[in-house]
């Protein structure tokens, strides 16, 4: 009976995972500019490899009972704390590289509403 | 459940080979490091179900967890190499 409610909660997250994983993809390739792009993927590669890694974390729990199969599903749960605090800095730093570059954002008229120039201004 | 696993991992390298459209054919440099980026986080989830088709998750844990450090600290080093050099961008 716990094993069957352990497959169904690992089935559940997984597939859920897999579905933010599709819906982040899509974004990446529909949206028209670098940062919206960025966007779609920084936000749903992070939802997506929680749910993913929660999902394979409890099944190996259940899987193994034993220390040694509580350590590693520690470890495996460290991959996603991880993938939080390194997921926006490197969002942040790639964003600030193309905002240097000068990469303007994209608006419906193709008018730019926020240039290089404000930014050099107050160096 | 290791069908499932094997399925999972069939349709994750799917949403690879989707991605790899932005990181060859992507309009500017930046587009190419997501895309890069992306396949990594995804890379990191397809090794721990390779690990647990195998049955060896032992060992496919700690590839994971480098492969995602590893993945962040080149984002990160790529960007602050373009703030230096700077690139030239056709809009």
């Amino acid at each position: 009976m716990i094993t069957v409610l352990i497959i169904a909660i690992t089935v559940t997250l997984l597939s859920a995972g897999l579905f933010f994983f599709f819906s982040a993809t899509v974004g990446f390739l529909r949206f028209p500019d670098v940062y919206t792009r960025m966007h779609a993927v920084g936000k749903g590669d992070t939802l997506a490899l929680l749910l993913c890694v929660t999902g394979l974390a409890l099944y190996n729990l259940f899987d193994n009972l034993c220390w040694y199969g509580f350590v590693q599903s520690v470890k495996i749960v460290s991959i996603a704390v991880f993938w939080f605090l390194a997921s926006p800095t490197a969002t942040h730093a790639l964003l600030r590289s193309a905002f240097e570059s000068g990469v303007t954002p994209w608006t419906k008229d193709g008018s730019v509403i926020i240039d290089k120039t404000g930014d050099e201004a107050r160096k | 459940m290791q069908n499932f696993f094997l399925g999972a991992s069939l349709l994750l390298c799917f949403f690879i080979l989707l991605c790899m459209y932005r990181g060859v054919w992507g309009p500017t440099v930046f587009d190419r490091v997501i895309g890069a980026g992306f396949v990594g986080t995804k890379t990191a989830i397809l090794l721990l179900l390779i690990g647990f088709i195998y049955r060896r998750i032992d060992m496919f844990v700690d590839l994971a967890l480098v492969y995602s450090v590893l993945n962040f600290i080149s984002t990160l080093i790529v960007s602050r190499y373009f703030i230096k050099k700077g690139v030239h961008v056709h809009q």
